[in-house]
């Protein structure tokens, strides 16, 4: 009997263990970034041009690269996503087609980015001659985001009970019609929700837009989609790794993370607080 | 619902008005080593001209070119020459390339500041490189491996120094970082380092120690940081730092040229660790007007 | 619920009900087919960009060349046998660390967290997950380098070892989140027999939950596994980009996704040099695809005995 619970005692105590250590880990991360961070942001460093070869000043235009990056990446990702998960959900028969479908879906999930980035340059930016631009690397990565966005629609349609679409189909509604005004209603909040967790990915990623638009530095903001722009991720990389001054402009860099980081968290908060007061909405 | 669309939108056009025509725009993409400079330069003259935009980026010499020959630049900042290769290329591109020459560069060779290597032979250091010597014991140090730190393959600085230097391929082995900051951060931290960097980034640097490098045994030492070494040659890893161009440079392109060149652009490229452009190449530059 | 049925019938369509029902129908399924085109796609460009590289390069000598050296002084090599090495280099050292603690946590989640407990964990999990991959590879440049560097003894520290902690740290919430999906889907009368005959807690876990959910465990590490071999900035920012054969962890490696990230900048379009490049990427995606379709056939697998 004893053996049984010292063994159970070593065992829990090895799982408590790897929790520790993964807590540890996001501990030590956002430790580290804040706490180094912090004396770099202000208000000038989010509202100010880069100065002084990009050693001084702030870094106005990545965020201002990132912000319209990732809108065009959620005009590609969002629609297209919706439009698939409802297929798969609504109108989708146990086929060979549809495991297909969801097979190029996972796969799509796995790609590396870089290889995306790869697939960007030849078709975005040389084939349909988009150029280095806002508008490749948007295109580049709202095909990065799309089965993100797939899944997340597809969670949110099949949280809405089958009794709805059921109700409106007895009562004479064809499908189309049920599904527009007894499923989407309802299964919208959730499908944004996982939406803008997905763009809080895309907007993070650096390897997608490494040749498809992103700039060492620009003294202005883009004016149009096709211009080029700088971008959150890229800023942090290039400032870690090519800056002329490395270590002067370290500073910069820690809080171009925080920068990046607190974007990140809060378009999570925002998707959470979003989905909590749809839902309430719709339940009155 | 609708207000947070709104609200993205009122964002959105208030970002994009904050911004200016970017039509007048010269873009220089390219070397490492010159993109300090550079940049000195490009801000020094928008100050002075406003209303004319400079964007410099980096990404090495290679990516210079690169963009050049894809005609997606103005200005190509090189620390090495273009391949005729690259010329061809860009020939067919219908990119037609003249070359500029703005600085002189003694490329340095340097070890951390503790290592009681202060001098080496050209031919010493290609063997370094090449990965055929690598021990500090062989050339008069301590006992202990040499950890090589050179750059990535896009940089001029690379290829310069292979072709000059090393005539053979650099060691496997070698350390790629991505700037000449990175070289100069990880030889003073590295004992047993050395790497080869632009001269100007040498220029105030505690903790290194900048070689004297003879041209072959035999001959004197030399050292980057004397202007006379590199101006007469003796120095004999200098360079000139070019800037390539599509085309005759005309408007917006050639006032920046000019004013590059001019004393004032010279004097900054003195302040910057390097060295005014000698008469052979001032001569060199009126070729393509400037 | 709305009464939609008497809104419907009041005005006479335009077009045949029947036939709009058709075409939304098709519109639909058009959309989902999108993912098929798109990753057909890829493939598709992916292949045609490489093939002209073999114009020049013996195909050969592109998989079994132990150097890579496309801007040689004596003479352009294409040989992606270091490329891989590395990469598996950083990747099974990321399993080491990432399997372990990652179904560690998720048996821990699942079956000996309270309630409470759970709700904090979760999205702490999440958060990890969110975590772009250019931050963490900048943490392996300021924060782990310098410490491997310390502990080793080495000049710097990036190196492999630098490349599979950071890499670890992405894959685990991949591996945690699928991990204990599998260890929930067990069915509880396992678990209740289990306890029926005698069994600790720690004994049902340990013998009989982790086995039977031990498809849909493979597969998650699966999927981290292809997490870790095509990400990018974390391991060229932290694992040194010395093109040569690696000799040892505590040495830099330099992966596929480095490589290509590295010198697709430098290329000019359309040269051979610029085509290996998306001959290495062609090698990638093949790599993840296999690495899908292999986690896929387990959890299929383990649907069908589940059933």
């Amino acid at each position: 009997m004893k053996k049984k619970s010292v063994s159970q005692a070593i065992g829990f105590g090895l799982l408590r263990f790897c929790i520790i250590v993964v807590l540890m880990i996001l501990v030590v991360i956002l430790y580290d970034i804040f706490s180094k961070g912090k004396e770099a942001v202000s208000w000038e460093f989010l509202s100010a041009m880069p100065r002084n070869g990009m050693t001084e000043g702030g870094i106005l235009p990545a965020i201002v690269g990132t912000f319209l990056v990732t809108v065009i990446t959620a005009i590609l990702a969002i629609p297209l996503g919706m439009g698939c998960a409802i297929y798969l959900n609504e109108y989708a028969s146990h086929g060979k087609i549809t495991r297909l479908i969801r097979m190029s879906i996972r796969n799509l999930s796995g790609v590396p980015s870089i290889v995306y980035g790869l697939f960007g340059v030849v078709l975005f930016v040389q084939l349909m001659k988009l150029d280095t631009s806002i508008l490749a690397s948007g295109l580049t990565l709202g095909l990065m985001t799309l089965p993100w966005t797939i899944t997340a629609s597809e969670e949110a349609l099949k949280g809405v009970p089958r009794a709805y679409r059921e109700g409106s189909l007895a009562l004479g509604a064809t499908k189309w019609q049920a599904i527009r005004t007894n499923v989407l209603p309802y299964a919208i909040p959730g499908m944004l929700t996982g939406a803008i967790l997905g763009l809080a990915r895309a907007a993070g990623e650096t390897a997608p837009i490494l040749f498809t638009g992103a700039a060492f530095s620009l003294p202005f903001l883009p004016k149009s989609l096709s211009d080029q722009f700088m971008a959150l991720p890229y800023h942090l990389y290039i400032m870690a790794t090519q800056h002329h001054a490395i270590e002067k402009v370290r500073p910069i860099a820690y809080g171009t993370a925080l920068v990046l980081i607190a974007l990140i968290f809060c378009m999570n908060f925002f998707a959470v607080v979003l989905r909590y007061k749809l839902r309430k909405v719709k339940v009155e | 619902m609708k207000k947070i669309v709104i609200a993205l939108v009122l964002i959105l056009s208030f970002a994009l008005c904050q911004n200016v025509c970017a039509q007048d725009m010269i873009q220089i993409k390219g070397s490492d080593t010159l993109i300090n400079l550079v940049q000195m330069l490009s801000e020094i003259y928008m100050q002075k001209n406003p209303g004319k935009y400079i964007a410099v980026t980096g990404g090495g010499s290679g990516t210079g070119v690169a963009a050049l020959i894809n005609d997606k630049c103005d200005i190509a900042n090189a620390s090495r020459l273009m391949k005729p290769k690259e010329v061809d290329q860009a020939a067919r591109n219908g990119v037609s390339v003249n070359r500029v020459v703005i600085a002189m560069d003694g490329l340095s060779v340097i070890t951390n500041g503790n290592s009681p290597i202060h001098q080496l032979t050209a031919d010493e250091i290609g063997k370094i490189f090449r990965g055929e010597i690598t021990n500090w014991s062989d050339v008069g140090g301590p006992d202990s491996s040499i950890t090589l730190y050179g750059r990535q393959s896009n940089s001029g600085t690379f290829v310069f120094f292979r072709d000059a230097i090393l005539k053979g391929d650099y060691s496997q082995n070698m350390n790629r970082m991505n700037g000449n900051a990175q070289i100069v951060e990880a030889v003073k931290q590295d004992v047993s380092g050395i790497g080869y960097v632009g001269v100007g980034y040498v220029k105030a640097v505690t903790g290194l120690n900048v070689l004297k490098v003879a041209a072959r045994a035999g001959m004197s030492y030399a050292s980057p940081l004397s202007s006379e070494d590199v101006k007469s040659g003796k120095y004999p890893i200098s360079r000139p730092l070019n800037q390539y161009v599509n085309g005759t440079p005309s408007g917006d392109t050639k006032a920046f040229l000019e004013f590059e060149l001019s004393p004032e652009g010279q004097k900054i490229v003195e302040e910057e660790g390097f060295f005014p452009i000698p008469l052979e190449y001032q001569e060199f530059n009126k070729k393509v007007g400037l | 619920m709305t009464v939609v049925a008497a809104q419907y019938n009041r005005r006479r369509p335009w077009i045949n009900p029947k036939i709009k029902e058709k075409l939304i129908h098709g519109f639909f399924f058009a959309n989902g087919m999108i993912s098929v085109l798109a990753l057909l796609g890829i493939f598709a460009l992916l292949t045609m960009t490489s093939i002209p590289a073999f114009r020049e390069i013996n195909i050969g000598s592109f998989l079994t060349g132990f150097e890579w050296n496309p801007t040689s002084y004596v003479k352009e090599q294409y040989g992606i046998v270091p490329m891989l090495v590395s990469t598996l280099m950083v990747t099974v050292g990321a399993l080491l660390i990432a399997i372990p603690l990652g179904i560690g946590t998720a048996a821990y989640l699942s079956d000996v967290a309270s309630p409470k407990v759970r709700e904090i964990a979760k999205p702490i999990v999440e958060i990890l997950a969110g975590i772009p991959s250019v931050v963490i590879g900048f943490l392996g440049i300021v924060l782990v380098g310098p410490i491997l560097s310390k502990i080793f003894h080495t000049h710097n520290g990036l190196n492999a070892i630098n490349g599979s902690v950071l890499l670890a740290v992405m894959a685990l919430p991949t591996i945690i989140s699928i991990s204990e999906d599998a260890l929930k889907n067990v069915p509880s009368s396992y678990e209740q027999a289990s306890l029926a005959l005698g069994a600790s807690k720690w004994q049902t876990i340990a013998r009989v939950k982790i086995p039977a959910a031990l498809s849909g465990i493979i597969a998650a590490c699966m999927l981290g596994m292809g997490r870790a071999v095509g990400e990018t900035m974390t391991v060229l920012m932290a694992t040194g980009c010395a093109p040569a054969m690696p000799k040892s962890m505590l040495g830099p490696v330099r992966t596929l996704t480095s490589s290509i990230a590295i010198e697709l900048g430098e290329v000019a379009y359309n040269t051979t040099h610029y085509y290996a490049l998306f001959a290495l990427g062609l090698v990638l995606f093949l790599i993840t695809f296999f690495i899908n379709m292999i986690s896929d056939i387990i959890l299929h697998k383990y649907e069908k005995v589940n059933r």
